[in-house]
């Protein structure tokens, strides 16, 4: 890239932004400038995805007018956006971004993802326009322990779960015995419904690079692994391509920055198991193995890859090092709570309004951040019922816990766990008997078969829900449940079985009438079970919009303007689209 | 006629060693073999396996151990159109269980089938990273967002 102009247009082209066409509306900007000659003044720049799901979001920076965000852009708004804003200095307001994406960054506090959608991710230049490689500058002035004390005292602790403290884990790598060191950057990110590590490595791959090589120089490592699921091609292609970059100009490869220092990072793809996220099994995989867990100790840190002291560190954790050190401990430390410091990256999705990736400083509510940031449910008169939080070793929170603080600790509490950072709205019109079934269906599947309480138990776990679902449970399914959870947890082998009955449980803690509903009246409280469902129309609720008339794909709903529908039962096939397509509870 | 076949035979054997020769010898580099291996093919043919296990000084059990343990691998030829229904969480919330039994239904096979015209290759995945727009399908490189049953009768007609 040429030296920075002041004229550029952001495009957001990460995965999400290229799902919803961000290529075509960057081609469309193309061949619109160099239509009308304006190729040299501004600058297209393709950066990674800023977090919300408005479509394609592109900016438009120029001196005169600042920066203007517009949202939902297709192709064919791009020449009207060329014409006015543009030639003529008059944006269109008609496209801007609107008081959504004003509440969404307004309630954030971005550190991890400051540069996603900001930057090129592609030159190392624009990253260093922002203070890249500053900090690995700064680390290798100071002595390997000092680097090791500032991430300590700076209060760190791992972003991929469990929570434990980065700058003690450095510390045992560093004081480990061995010639051969590595670190290794875990991007299996196996949570379902958790993105943020891609994000982060599609937005901003140098960060993590350089978070990296400066946990190679704390500890004495000379290699490094970054260990990407295989689903990530955008991620990988961009890391490959910061990685040249970065060896290029001496950051990376041997004697970095004239310091003596030697560290190279290569990539491994994933092929598609859950289970090679835990620690172990990902260096099994590494190795050429069979991704399964082995019992720690010894841990990872005195006997990780081919035998040798390992650092394992999640994407997210790597990400925080950069302004850590650029910035000082003291100021990371004072954000968050006094256990858990910094912020966390959540993947907000589900049933609210604005689904996407928020940062927010720990020690906010699950309420804050749920109707700050994320704007609300996205049907406004459909009340929430819970949340899921960690995915399938997570559990579910009902919403009278919503002002839970967002830590370690207190998330713990409430029988979920903070995990990765998934975070699913869920409102009345999901099943949490079902919701639980899906996620022991996901471990199930993803259990590596060594232990059997994780092999079996899971699965006879699974089996019962099945039946509740079907509407043949009967009240020792439920028992069963509980007490086979429990011995799960205790008895498994990894970290997967000890979690996996967490869904379970929780929601027999917390909506334990739903169960029962399922089981004594054959019911379905939210009519989402197949087999339980039987759909008609509440004539109070109705506003007789007609909505659901339309979406019917079985011509099974009855309607005339100004009459309540109706629902014809021997052709309804109970694909819910009625149900959905309802803003108004009124079928049931 | 069977001269041509052992003519196929031939070519597609020194096409398996061409994969192969890079990693000769390497430890530590049977995943990424077979990945390269099914970049090629779209499957790993099951008449890699012994010239793999020769290479890498591995037993071919061991091949199958990891071949049935990823995900990711696959021994049978794959249809023209691979379709990717999301089943991560938040899909799943917004209807993409039904999703899936409705391309199922339609498709007349389960997830990890092939139809038997090899149009379609149908799989599940988790999470494609764009739940905001949930549920979503992934046909090829395309992605379609907020996907009900009827709109995925109309996106399938367009891959033939
Ligand atoms: C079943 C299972 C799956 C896991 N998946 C991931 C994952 O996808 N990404 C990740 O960073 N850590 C994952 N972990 C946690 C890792 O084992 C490990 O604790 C983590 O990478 C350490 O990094 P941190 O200290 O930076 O958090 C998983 C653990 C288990 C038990
Ligand atoms: S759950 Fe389907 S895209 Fe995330």
């Amino acid at each position: 890239m040429a030296a920075l102009s002041s004229h550029r247009i952001l495009i957001c082209v990460g995965t999400s932004g290229v799902a919803a066409g961000a290529e075509k509306v960057a081609a469309a900007f193309q061949s619109e400038l160099e239509r009308r000659g304006l190729l040299e003044k501004f600058d297209i720049v393709r950066t990674g995805d800023r977090g919300l799901f408005r479509d394609v979001l592109v900016d438009v920076i120029t001196p005169e007018l600042g920066r203007v965000v517009y949202e939902f852009i297709q192709p064919e708004h791009v020449a009207e956006i060329v014409e006015e804003h543009l030639v003529h200095g008059r944006p269109v307001e008609k496209r801007r971004a609107g008081q959504d994406y004003e509440a969404f960054f307004k309630n954030q506090t971005r550190i991890v993802l400051a540069n996603c959608g900001e930057i090129d991710p592609e030159h190392i230049e624009d990253y260093r326009r922002v203070g890249g490689y500053q900090a690995l500058r700064k680390a290798m002035d100071m002595t390997p322990q000092a680097v090791i004390e500032e991430v300590h005292k700076a209060g760190l602790r791992g972003r991929g779960g469990a929570g434990f403290s980065t700058g003690q884990k450095w510390r045992f790598c560093r004081e480990a015995k061995g010639d051969l060191k590595y670190v290794i950057c875990n991007a299996d990110e196996g949570d379902p419904g958790a993105f943020m590590d891609r994000s982060l490595l599609e937005g901003d791959p140098h960060a993590v690079i350089e978070g990296m090589i400066i946990a190679g120089y704390a500890i004495g490592a000379r290699e490094g692994v970054i260990y990407c699921r295989a689903e990530y091609p955008l991620a990988v292609r961009r890391l490959t391509l910061a990685i040249e970059q970065a060896r290029r100009e001496g950051c990376l490869g041997s004697n970095i920055l004239g310091c003596g220092f030697d560290f190279d990072v290569s990539i491994m793809q994933g092929a598609g198991a859950f289970v090679c996220g835990e620690e172990t099994a990902l260096i099994a995989s590494i190795e050429g193995r069979r991704g399964t867990p082995r019992v720690k100790p010894p841990f990872p840190a005195h006997q990780g890859l081919w035998g040798q002291p390992t650092l394992i560190n999640n994407v997210e954790t790597f990400g925080n090092i950069p302004p850590i050190l650029r910035r000082g401990w003291e100021w990371f430390a004072a954000i968050g709570t006094e256990r858990s410091r910094g912020t966390k990256v959540f993947a907000l999705a589900g049933q609210v309004r604005n689904a996407g990736l928020v940062e927010v400083p720990m020690g906010m509510t699950l309420r804050e951040l749920i109707f700050g940031a994320g704007g609300g449910m996205s049907k406004r008169r459909i009340g929430l019922k819970g949340v899921q939080l960690g995915g399938p070793s997570g559990g579910c929170v009902p919403e009278s816990l919503l002002d839970t603080p967002i830590d370690y600790e207190s998330i713990t509490g409430t029988g979920a766990i903070m995990g990765s950072g998934g975070l699913i709205i869920m409102d009345e019109r999901t099943c949490m008997v079902d919701v639980a079934r899906y996620f022991l269906s996901f471990t199930v599947a993803e259990s590596c078969g060594q232990c059997t309480p994780c092999r079996v138990g899971l699965k006879r776990m699974h089996e019962a829900l099945e039946e509740i679902t079907a509407g043949h449970g009967t009240p020792e399914h439920i028992a069963f449940l509980q007490e086979m959870g429990e011995t799960i947890k205790s008895t498994a082998l990894c970290g997967l079985g000890q979690t996996a009955a967490n869904p379970v449980l929780t929601t027999l803690r917390y909506f334990r009438h739903e169960y029962d509903a399922h089981v004594h009246d054959k019911e379905c409280p939210a009519h989402a079970c197949k087999a339980l469902r039987h759909f008609e129309v509440i004539e109070s609720a109705c506003t007789k919009c007609g909505r659901c008339f339309k979406a019917c794909p079985a011509n099974a709903i009855e309607w005339k303007k100004g009459q309540a529908a109706r629902i014809d039962l021997e052709r309804c096939t109970r694909c819910q689209t009625c149900y959905g397509a309802c803003d108004f509870m009124a079928i049931r | 006629m069977s001269q041509e076949i052992q003519a196929d035979a031939d070519l597609r054997a020194a096409d398996i060693e061409a994969v192969i020769v890079p990693f000769r010898g390497r430890n530590g580099m049977l995943i990424p073999l077979l990945q390269k291996m099914q970049e090629r093919f779209g499957y790993v043919p099951p008449e890699s396996i012994g010239p793999i296990a020769k290479a890498l000084d591995v037993f071919p059990v061991e091949i199958y151990g990891i071949l049935t343990f990823y995900a990711q691998f696959c021994l049978e030829p794959r249809g023209r159109h691979t379709i990717r229904v999301c089943q991560g969480t938040a899909c799943y919330i917004m209807g993409g269980k039904d999703l899936l039994d409705h391309v199922q239904g339609k498709l007349g096979i389960q997830v990890e089938q092939t139809t038997p015209d090899r149009r379609f290759t149908l799989e599940r995945v988790a999470c494609l990273g764009c739940c905001g727009m949930a549920p979503v399908v992934m046909v090829d490189n395309d992605f379609y967002g907020r996907c009900t049953p009827a709109k995925m009768d109309e996106v399938l007609e367009l891959y033939k």
